[in-house]
């Protein structure tokens, strides 16, 4: 087989080849040839994933590089097509030409992972990446309306639209999103954006432990404020947001996001109700702007100069600070929170301790936590994912034996 | 049983849909599986009287029907698990059903099949409002789980028409939406976590109170597959904070094409209302004769503009709407006053189908376009079926695109029945052409079985029906639906 196209391998192993198509029909012939040959393939967007899981056993790399550009942008209809492999950075910025964004707030996780590259938005809905707004404005899957992709058995397929409702048949596009390259390369991505708030303003309480932190986020996303951001920075984290700036203790932060009038009048309606819980202050746009992106990128550690493990933990909102406290009594750990409390993200001071860890969600009512940054060893033998229950494991693998019969795609990676 | 070997279900007036063609062997087998059944479930659990059996036989796509050959209605997650797994190694068929108000056939039976009926599993098992969860049972209606958080100031979003009667499961299974998905999505975007009992029995757990689950979004797949992966038994929902106060503001047009347009600004100025529903000329007047709501009869076209939040919010949202609205020679616009005027004006989209119902016979069209769309779709709409010398009424969820013409016939002309088919099926075409899909939200079930090859190609249809078979090796769940009959995998 003629190799359609190929650039140096970045991520990947040097030693190995990395096959950059330019179309969804050199997707298929790569896909075939490597059909033919029983040759695995590592599915990569910009490759920022370096840091992550278990090295995927594969001879060659295919990557979206090459598949690049936006499509069909229009506003009125609040959605956008765009090849799989455009730079997400190039995504964001023609939304923002237009006053939109995306609903989901993805991360730049690049500083916390220690990798490099250009994350693209095929990966990123690959990974199922949500920032804060995930709770008011769904995750990227919520967001994916349609995609086109290339299954195990080089066939080039569509699902979905680009239409917000659409039960027509199998919802394949849920499915794609995050299943991580281990189904299928997505070529290109259709999905809904919404417009920038005319307004953003942040709340900070003071001084409030774990726990009546989440009690106060649980009450203020009780009120009819539209809060679109919930996250609690302990006091071993405060320092590093806003380069300091943020009042003495730990912080408890409320956004809201909107038209001006409507932000007013919800920051009264949650200082009536909450402000006698802590000392509370009002951050305008830029500080909200600066704050809320360090949050996103999980900033406390980042660039820290260490490899020290770094778990991100899936919870019921109200049982963060549970979980957080029964591993601290085990282990050295620091933590901060999102999501109401149902995104922590934990950095272990020493070993990753995944069975502790893992126990303990258990008995705390259930979640996942996903293992993002280790040292290689740790890495090597921790499952990155959470395991899963024999008769669900055994599902999924039938799932991914329907569209990846031969095990082509990123062999390990969610193992 | 009438006609118990046929291969199509009966109705008045329409041509046939083919079912799969009844297993003799399953058929001849009935008091066995009856027998066996009732050793499964608690006391009552299997339907016996003839005329207790009678609703059974089809759905709220009414003209068709089909006695199942066994009913039964477990209590318990694992009453349903013995059933599944009974049926698994009998190889009999099983179609899952809530309440029985599919619009597309989903919940008719067939011959050879047992229905596994939810609706004695309709307990509300846990109401968490710190995580502002729901965990119900599968056949808890919708409304009752707004209703039971009502007093806490909380609500769950997802509102189909049918909310009084349609279950948690049912909605789960067709992914269904409702007037205000605008804002808060359809079910998909609404559902944490099932109880999934494999058809071998199995029963697995997906998703919980946590935001996102590991794994596969086996969740997302699940949500919508109209019955086919599996039986849910339980489910945890979002609940959400209910605003202040929502304002409907009646906004008449003189031609639908400019109220289209209208509905393209708003979205395009970045306003983002809870809910914005159309209805032309036909539907006005059918609804304001059923429910005078007060609907203006002398416009072309109407749209209800609903926004939420304080009041002074909504004054300010519905300040620039009301601006948009004038630059599209909006003729009448009118605020609700009160909330009896604004319960009136809901009451009056709610029960279009009803109203239709009532002064013709009608087959309600469920395709969604993109917006820019909407106004040429509509202008084709009326002439496809002005063409086959019929009329239509347009009511639907405009903000999202999903439309829903209901093309009025006389059920008892075969003639005019056949014109009604053939219209629907080329409005379907046109959704499909114009960017759109075939349903948005009452699913493929029956009807739209035959029409599945409009939007995917082979290779795509066989690509979901091999994740299907992944849950479902044999083929034994629902299996006369969603997937034209030809060309599945032996
Ligand atoms: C396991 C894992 C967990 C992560 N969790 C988080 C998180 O919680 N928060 C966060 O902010 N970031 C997280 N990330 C980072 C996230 O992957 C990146 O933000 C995003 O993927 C950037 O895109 P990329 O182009 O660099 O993707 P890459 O790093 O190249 O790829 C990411 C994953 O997606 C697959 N992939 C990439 N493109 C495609 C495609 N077109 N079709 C199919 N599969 C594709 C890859 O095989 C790989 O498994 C995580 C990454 C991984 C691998
Ligand atoms: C007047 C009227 C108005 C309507 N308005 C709307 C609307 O606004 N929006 C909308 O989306 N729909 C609407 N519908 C359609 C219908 O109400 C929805 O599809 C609803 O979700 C069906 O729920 P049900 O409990 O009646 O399910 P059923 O009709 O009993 O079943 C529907 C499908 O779900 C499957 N199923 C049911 N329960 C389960 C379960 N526990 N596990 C697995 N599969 C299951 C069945 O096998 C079948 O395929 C309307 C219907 C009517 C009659």
């Amino acid at each position: 087989m003629t190799l359609p196209s190929m650039s140096s391998p970045s991520m990947i192993s040097p030693a190995m080849i990395l096959h950059a198509p330019r179309s969804e029909a050199e997707v298929v012939e790569i896909v075939r040839g490597a059909l033919a040959g029983a040759t695995p393939l590592a599915l990569q967007g910009g490759g920022t994933r370096a840091g992550f899981g278990h090295a995927v056993a594969a001879e060659a790399g295919l990557s979206t590089s090459a598949l690049s550009g936006i499509l069909r942008y229009t506003p009125g209809e609040m959605v956008m097509t765009a090849l799989a492999g455009t730079p997400l950075e190039e995504v964001e910025a023609a939304l923002a030409g237009q006053g939109q964004r995306l609903a989901f707030e993805p991360a730049d996780h690049r500083p916390a992972m220690g990798t490099q590259g250009v994350p693209t938005i095929g990966g990123v809905f690959a990974a199922n990446v949500s920032g804060p707004r995930r709770i008011a404005g769904g995750a990227a899957r919520d967001s994916l309306l349609g995609i086109r992709f290339v299954n195990g058995r080089g066939e080039a397929l569509s699902a979905g639209g680009r239409v917000m409702k659409n039960v027509t048949g199998l919802d394949l596009v849920k499915l794609m999103a995050g299943s991580y390259g281990t189904l299928g390369l997505m070529t290109e991505v259709t999905f809904r954006v919404l417009p920038q708030p005319e307004r953003v303003e942040t709340l900070v309480f003071s001084g409030l432990e774990d726990q009546a932190a989440a009690e106060l986020m649980a009450a203020a996303m009780a009120l009819p404020a539209d809060v679109s951001g919930a996250a609690h920075l302990p006091e071993s984290v405060r320092g590093r947001f806003l380069a300091g700036a943020l009042p003495e203790g730990a912080a408890t932060l409320l956004r809201l996001e909107g038209h001006a009038a409507s932000v007013a009048i919800r920051a009264e309606t949650l200082t009536r109700a909450l402000g006698a819980r802590a000392p509370l202050q009002r951050l305008g746009p830029e500080q909200s702007e600066s704050l809320w992106r360090a949050v996103r990128d999980i900033h406390p550690y980042a660039e820290d100069g260490t490899q020290r493990p770094l778990w991100r933990v899936s919870v019921a909102p109200m049982a963060g600070p549970g979980l957080v406290a029964a591993l601290r009594m085990e282990a050295g750990v620091d933590a901060f929170y999102d999501w109401q409390g149902g995104l922590v993200w934990l950095r272990m001071e020493a070993e990753p301790e995944a069975a502790l860890l893992r126990g303990l969600i258990a008995k705390a009512g259930g979640g996942h936590a996903t293992l993002l940054r280790a040292n290689p060893a740790a890495r090597a033998a921790i499952p990155a994912f959470e395991p899963q229950p024999a008769p669900l494991a055994a599902l999924a693998a039938r799932v991914k034996a329907s569209l990846d019969p031969h095990g082509l795609f990123n062999p390990g990676r969610m193992g | 049983m009438s006609n118990a070997t046929s291969h199509a279900a009966e109705g008045p007036g329409c041509a046939p849909i083919a079912f799969l063609p009844p297993r003799p062997d399953v058929l001849a087998r009935r008091d066995e599986i009856m027998a066996a059944l009732t050793e499964l479930v608690s006391a009552g659990g299997v339907v016996r009287a003839p005329l207790a059996l009678k609703p059974f036989e089809t759905d709220a796509f009414v003209a068709y029907r089909q006695p199942p050959l066994a009913v039964v209605l477990p209590q318990t997650t694992a009453e349903v698990s013995a059933v599944l797994a009974y049926c698994h190694s009998a190889r009999v068929p099983v179609v899952a059903r809530g309440a029985g108000t599919s619009l597309s056939g989903g919940a008719i039976p067939q011959a050879d099949a047992v229905v596994l009926g939810l609706s004695r599993m309709n307990r509300i098992l846990e109401i968490d409002l710190e995580n502002r969860t729901a965990r119900v049972e599968a056949g808890v209606t919708n409304l009752s789980i707004s209703e039971k958080v009502a007093a806490q100031g909380f609500f769950y979003a997802p509102d189909p028409s049918s909310q009084l009667a349609c279950t948690i499961g049912g909605n789960i299974a067709m992914n269904s939406g409702g007037a205000h998905c605008l804002k808060y999505g359809v079910t998909t975007n609404n559902l944490l976590g099932v109880t999934l009992v494999l058809i071998d029995g199995t029963v697995v757990t997906l998703g919980g109170k946590h935001l996102d689950a590991g794994g596969y979004d086996l969740l997302g797949l699940v949500c919508g597959a109209e019955g086919q992966l599996g039986v849910v038994t339980e489910a945890v929902v979002r609940l959400i904070a209910r605003p202040e106060g929502a304002r409907p503001v009646l906004f008449g047009f003189d031609s639908s094409e400019e109220a289209g347009a209208c509905v393209a600004d708003i979205i395009a100025a970045g306003i983002i209302p809870v809910a914005i529903e159309f209805m032309d000329r036909p539907a006005i007047a059918i609804c304001e004769a059923f429910a005078k709501a007060g609907y203006p009869l002398d416009v072309a076209a109407l749209l209800i503009v609903e926004v939420e939040g304080a009041e002074a919010e909504m004054a300010a949202m519905l300040a620039e709407i009301v601006t948009i609205a004038r630059r599209h020679g909006v003729r009448t616009v009118r605020e609700s006053q009160s909330a009896t005027e604004a319960a009136l004006i809901w009451k009056g989209r709610k029960s279009a189908f009803g109203a239709t119902g009532r002064i013709a016979d009608y087959i309600c069209m469920d395709g969604t376009v993109p917006l820019s769309q909407l106004p040429y779709v509509l202008k084709r709409t009326g002439e496809i079926c002005a063409g086959f010398g019929l009329e239509v009424a347009n009511v639907f969820h405009a903000g999202d695109g999903n439309m829903h013409p209901l093309i009025l016939f006389n059920a008892n002309d075969p003639a005019e029945a056949a014109k009604a088919e053939a219209a629907g099926n080329e409005i379907l075409k046109l959704c499909v052409e114009a960017g759109g899909c075939l349903t948005g939200e009452h699913g493929v079930g029956l009807e739209k079985r035959d029409l599945m090859r409009f939007q995917y190609s082979e290779a795509e249809l066989a690509q979901q029906m091999a994740v299907r078979a992944a849950f479902d090796p044999l083929w034994l769940l629902n299996p006369s639906k969603v997937f034209p009959l030809e060309g599945r995998p032996a």
